[in-house]
């Protein structure tokens, strides 16, 4: 009952804020919905706790398809995993929502704002519900329209319709692979029920079966079609054009969707499906290598961006690319818990950006800003915390830290203790991607709070603390960097992992010690010498350093080196040139088909050779039409309806005769 | 089984089938030369198409799913070896609910028609008639001339009511789909020369002869049935349509009026795919699975061809016309995936279209109203002035897509689950569509409905009206709610399918173990 008032009351409230608000009002349609999503949180970290507790279980709703043995069952699954998202969700949604009734204070369709940040909420808590490969489906086709409805809000600007709509179609192009992998599952397993799936994986290890004219592997296989979603959603390499866009959307909708959880259902997709991938070395070899590149790739183009929120977004994009390796060297447990913290950082950060943005005036160059530190100490001092809980500062070899210490450490260190193919590219990627990250993070501090201010007057005459609504989310959200990594340490991934998670992460190999069973992974983890433990931070260390050298002590550093190096500059800056390669390979080259098929195919082509055929027939057909038009119409019709009458009669009477 | 009896004594299926064309008989009495008579006229077809519509609820009502073959049966002698012979099962029974529940919709989106209204409003009631007359028929010559019969009233429709080119495009419309049929009622003569019978039921349970024959060299392999096969495939694949006989449709539906749209795509399409079902799959199975790699193929061209053409379409209504071919393609690939979820979701697709397509086609027509153009780069920031009618097109256009929680979804995703099973390649052609689709509406939607308004025309543009948004009402109510809860329609429909299936996996392995056994017994001679 309390899952299907998580779920469901946030969709009523969508409802009402979007069809009703003319009748209660634009104040009770931004309070209801956040009362709402603040009742849903309480409700969620109850369950969290029940769950914990053994509490565990699957609510049915309703059937939805059934189709032969094809069974599609609206129900709520929840399980850890789902715990662990429920609350992620509902938590960060509910603050998100409150800060945006300040942040969209000036903002004339604040209704429909909230109406889709609670039926984005909606379709995530469906998603991460789902007991079945549909019903998530429909979660994550949810998010992705809520998405697309947000990033369009402001849906008269052009750039925002543009980065709209690219958000969905690329996503489409990763549902794709993820809608083959639903067909392919049904197949093999005549189910895409997720207990009954996962009873039968091991049936299947080493299996092959027909696809694409081939014999291949089936769970490498399915699961490779199942990361391809997984891909798309969150942003990881080839498919990650859509998120740096999508910053088009209001800040609270980044701090939402594009940080702290639609992006992180990818990964939850490959962690529920864990006894899939882990039966699949081959995918998961792909799944770190991906991961991996991405967390390297996105953190080179986050060095040079100026804009504030594009720099988080590659931020995320990179983030994710860590808990995809994690995943991909077998420790969902380390995948999870750095979800779970960087819900908490990044949309800190996030929301902490809108501060200063809402303070600019919409300013959003980093260039523009400088010494904020002075007008907006309160938000200048929560976007400390978060950068220090992003770069990863704590104290080495103890477990005292801020979140993203405990958690990406933790993810390099199961790369580096991890049996798995490609775990050592991992280790190495990840520990430079550390240096990156700290220095990007504090570039952004240095440029935007400290130094001096490089915008224009009139702007900073106007700038302003945000109001209390705005702030009362990032202390939540501080508090929650602060602590998130060391309290639920042991739980996500100590030495209570195995009884935390129940069953729901699935592994291959376990160690036993002293009676406490624990992943095999994670054992090697926290058995990795001490000079791995260190080099995370270390990295983080010599990022600090540099960026404390380029923007602190010798400002002029940066553009020097941007002048000594133009084609590399550029190239960080154009993102790799992805956008315009695919613009160049598909965009184009689909458009002009079109326009072929169309004018040459249909037209020349098909219509030319019909018309062909009947220009013996055109003189008849000019002169009927003259006629039909003078009015001879139904005498036109009636004879063809009696010659019809005559040719069957005389068949049917006259032939067989 | 009493209450069905009770259907089946009165000749309640003549009743509704008929009705609409009693409707008809009688506005001939009205007189047109008065100023008020129009408005009579429009209430008197609203009224007539509502009673149909009423009629037919007791044929939902009373049937049962549960009882394999037909129902509601009504047999009498007609013409010597032709019978009048109707009747429904759960195949036909949907397609007769959507035809009666539109039809009042497309009367009162008409309501703004001003030119010889009378006719106007009889050919509507004359091809309701004749469309409910296709889907009940169980006599094949009946259904023949009910089929053809509806050819006329469309081509009316469109020749009279259409837009500029409407001549140029009712006799595309007419020629094509004529000529496809003709090789079909040389099929169906045959056959019932061959059967011995022009009854539905009886040739369905009828084997015919899939010895292979040569002709001109060529080996048909399953001999006469795919002949046969062949013939009702040329009029089915235009009435779909298939590519590459599709280019009648963007010219049919640009210059229907709105309401001929509306009836062409949501259920005159929807005749090729009954046809195949009712048809192809059960009378000639054996051709159907040996042909049906052809109808993939042809089926992921329309797929992904129609879709790149819809994306670089100018006018609105091509656009949605091009997508109709898409999805019909799907379709189509679902019939001849020849499975369970093949079928259920080519059937689910089709009554989904019905509505989405039919609302589609209403969009544009509320906007060509105001404006009279269809021209995407004329329009632009709709919504500025019309809010009700961009949530609206914003619904629809999403369950084009298939969104799930649409009824859109759940048609693609079975019939896609059923194609898999009976080819990978295929369905990974397919499911492209899945993406390009989005392309091609998201665009449209950003081009009309979005952005600034930059045309000075659109300036006073008023939002739908209370008319307007009572038609599309029950459309938003059926897309969302057969996208939850798609077994309203489809516990209508499974079972006959599956007793469909059965039929045809049976004969197709009579076929092949025969085919197996004269090849074992082949070196012993």
């Amino acid at each position: 009952m309390i899952a299907k008032l998580i779920v469901f009351l946030p969709l009523l409230g969508a409802f009402i804020a979007g069809f009703f608000w003319r009748y209660i009002g634009e104040k009770a349609a931004q309070w209801l919905p956040t009362g709402i999503l603040f009742l849903c949180a309480a409700l969620s970290w109850m369950t969290f706790f029940s769950v914990a507790g053994g509490d565990a279980g699957t609510v049915p709703v309703a059937n939805w398809i059934t189709s032969g043995d094809f069974v599609a069952e609206w129900a709520l699954r929840v399980d850890m995993l789902t715990a662990v998202m429920l609350v992620v969700v509902t938590t960060v949604s509910a603050l998100v929502h409150l800060y945006s009734t300040g942040y969209m204070a000036e903002d004339p369709a604040k209704p429909r704002f909230f109406a889709y940040l609670s039926l984005f909420t909606f379709a995530m808590l469906m998603l991460v519900t789902a007991d079945n490969l549909l019903q998530m489906f429909f979660g994550w086709e949810g998010v992705g329209l809520a998405s697309y409805l947000l990033i369009g809000f402001w849906w008269k600007k052009p750039s925002a319709n543009a980065a709209a709509i690219k958000a969905f179609v690329v996503n489409r192009v990763g549902d794709f692979g993820f809608a083959l992998g639903i067909f392919g599952i049904y197949m093999v397993f005549g189910t895409i029920e997720f207990s009954e799936i996962f009873e039968q994986a091991h049936h299947f290890d080493g299996q092959t079966f027909r696809f694409l004219g081939a014999d291949w592997d089936v769970l490498t296989t399915l699961t490779f079609l199942l990361f391809i979603g997984a891909m798309g959603k969150s942003a990881q390499l080839g498919l990650h054009t859509w998120l740096p866009d999508a910053m088009e959307g209001p800040t609270p909708v980044s701090a939402l969707i594009h940080a702290a959880t639609m992006v992180t259902a990818g990964v939850f997709l490959v962690c529920r499906m864990s006894p899939l991938f882990e039966l699949a070395p081959d995918t998961l070899w792909f799944v770190t290598i991906i991961g991996a590149t991405t967390a390297f790739f996105a953190a080179t183009i986050g060095l040079v961006q100026y804009d504030i929120k594009r720099v988080i977004a590659y931020s995320t994009c990179s983030q994710l690319g860590y808990m995809f390796f994690a995943a991909g060297v077998g420790a969902y447990e380390a995948a999870m818990f750095h979800l779970f913290t960087h819900a908490f950082f990044k949309a800190l950060l996030f929301l902490g950006a809108g501060s200063v943005i809402h303070a600019m005036h919409h300013e959003q160059d980093m260039r523009q800003y400088g010494g904020l530190h002075k007008v907006i100490p309160i938000t200048s001092l929560m976007m400390l915390i978060g950068t220090l809980a992003i770069t990863g500062v704590g104290i080495p070899l103890t477990h005292i830290g801020f979140a993203g210490f405990l958690s990406k450490d933790m993810i390099i260190e199961a790369a580096y203790g991890s049996q798995n193919a490609g775990h050592l590219y991992a280790f190495w990627i990840g520990v430079i991607a550390a240096a990156m990250t700290s220095f990007y993070s504090w570039r952004l501090y240095f440029k935007t709070f400290l130094g001096t201010y490089r915008g224009d007057h009139h702007t900073m005459e106007h700038a302003h603390e945000s109001p209390m609504v705005m702030l009362i989310p990032l202390f939540v959200l501080g508090a929650g960097a602060v602590l998130a990594g060391m309290v639920f340490y042991e739980a996500f991934v100590g030495h209570e992992a195995y009884e935390f998670w129940n069953g729901t992460l699935f592994h291959h190999h376990y160690h036993e010690d002293h009676g406490t069973k624990v992943a095999e992974v994670l054992h090697l983890a926290h058995d990795v010498p001490a000079w791995v433990k260190v080099a995370p931070f270390v990295a983080m260390l010599s990022g600090l350093v540099l960026a404390v050298i380029f923007y602190l002590v010798s400002p002029g550093i940066p553009d020097a080196l941007d002048k000594r190096h133009p084609a590399l500059h550029e190239f960080l800056q154009r993102k790799w040139y992805f956008d315009e390669l695919y613009d160049f390979l598909f965009v184009r080259p689909a458009m002009w088909i079109g326009r072929q098929l169309w004018k040459s195919g249909d037209g020349a082509v098909i219509d030319g050779t019909i018309n062909g055929i009947a220009m013996g027939a055109v003189p008849a057909v000019s002169e009927a039409a003259r006629r039909a038009q003078s009015g001879y119409l139904f005498r036109y019709a009636s004879v063809m309806i009696l010659g019809i009458i005559i040719i069957v009669s005389w068949f049917l009477f006259g032939g067989r005769a | 089984m009493s209450d069905a009896s009770f259907i089946s004594e009165y000749h309640w299926l003549t009743f509704v089938t008929f009705l609409p064309l009693a409707g008809a008989a009688l506005l001939l009495l009205f007189s047109d030369s008065e100023e008020g008579d129009q408005l009579q006229i429009k209430r008197f077809a609203l009224g007539v198409t509502v009673v149909v519509f009423i009629a037919s609820i007791p044929l939902l009502m009373l049937f049962d799913p549960t009882q394999q073959g037909y129902q509601f049966i009504e047999e009498t002698e007609w013409l010597g070896l032709l019978k009048y012979k109707l009747g429904v099962d759960g195949i036909s029974l949907p397609f007769v609910m959507l035809t009666t529940f539109l039809m009042p919709l497309t009367i009162l989106a008409s309501w703004g028609v001003s030119k010889r209204v009378k006719e106007y409003m009889i050919a509507f009631l004359v091809l309701e008639t004749l469309m409910i007359g296709v889907f009940v028929a169980l006599d094949m010559i009946l259904f023949y001339l009910f089929f053809e019969g509806g050819l006329i009233p469309m081509f009316l429709i469109i020749g009279v009511w259409g837009g500029k080119d409407r001549i140029y495009a009712s006799f595309k419309f007419f020629l094509y789909t004529l000529l496809g049929s003709v090789l079909m009622l040389i099929a169906m003569l045959w056959m019932i020369n061959e059967a011995g019978t022009s009854d539905i039921v009886q040739l369905q349970e009828y084997t015919f002869s899939s010895t292979p024959i040569e002709i001109l060299g060529l080996t048909l392999p399953a001999g006469m049935q795919t002949l046969l096969w062949l013939a009702f495939f040329a009029s089915f694949a235009v009435k779909m349509p298939m590519w590459p006989v599709h280019t009648w449709l963007p010219d049919a539906h640009v210059q229907a009026p709105t309401a001929g749209s509306v009836i062409l795509a949501a259920v005159l399409l929807k005749m090729g795919g009954y046809g195949f079902l009712r048809f192809s799959l059960p009378m000639f199975p054996v051709a159907s699975d040996q042909m049906a790699t052809f109808v993939f193929t042809l089926s992921v061209i329309a797929i992904i061809y129609t879709s790149l053409v819809a994306l670089v379409q100018e006018d609105i209504k091509k656009l949605i016309a091009y997508s109709s071919v898409a999805h019909m393609g799907y379709v189509t690939m679902g019939i001849f995936a020849g499975n369970q979820q093949g079928v259920d979701g080519a059937m689910f697709q089709m009554i989904s279209h019905g509505f989405i397509s039919g609302a589609l086609f209403l969009l544009v027509g509320v906007i060509y109203d105001r404006m009279h153009t269809r021209d995407i780069g004329f329009y632009g920031g709709l919504a500025i002035r019309m809010p009700i009618y961009a949530t609206v097109m914003g619904l629809f256009a999403m369950a084009n897509v298939g969104l799930p929680g649409t009824s859109g979804f759940v048609g693609e995703i079975l019939a896609l689950t059923g194609t898999f099973q009976a080819s990978t390649w295929v369905a990974l052609f397919a499911t492209t569509g899945v993406i390009l689709s989005a392309a091609y509406m998201l665009y449209m939607y950003r081009q009309v409905v979005l952005g600034e308004m930059t045309n000075p025309k659109l300036a006073e543009i008023t939002d739908m009206n209370g008319r307007e948004v009572f038609i599309i009402a029950p459309l938003v109510i059926g897309t969302l709610l057969l996208g939850v809860q798609p077994g309203l329609v489809m516990d209508i429909f499974a079972p006959a399918v599956e007793h469909l299936l059965d039929g045809y996996d049976s004969a197709v392995a009579a076929a092949q173990g025969v085919m197996d056994t004269a090849a074992h017994s082949a070196p012993a001679h």
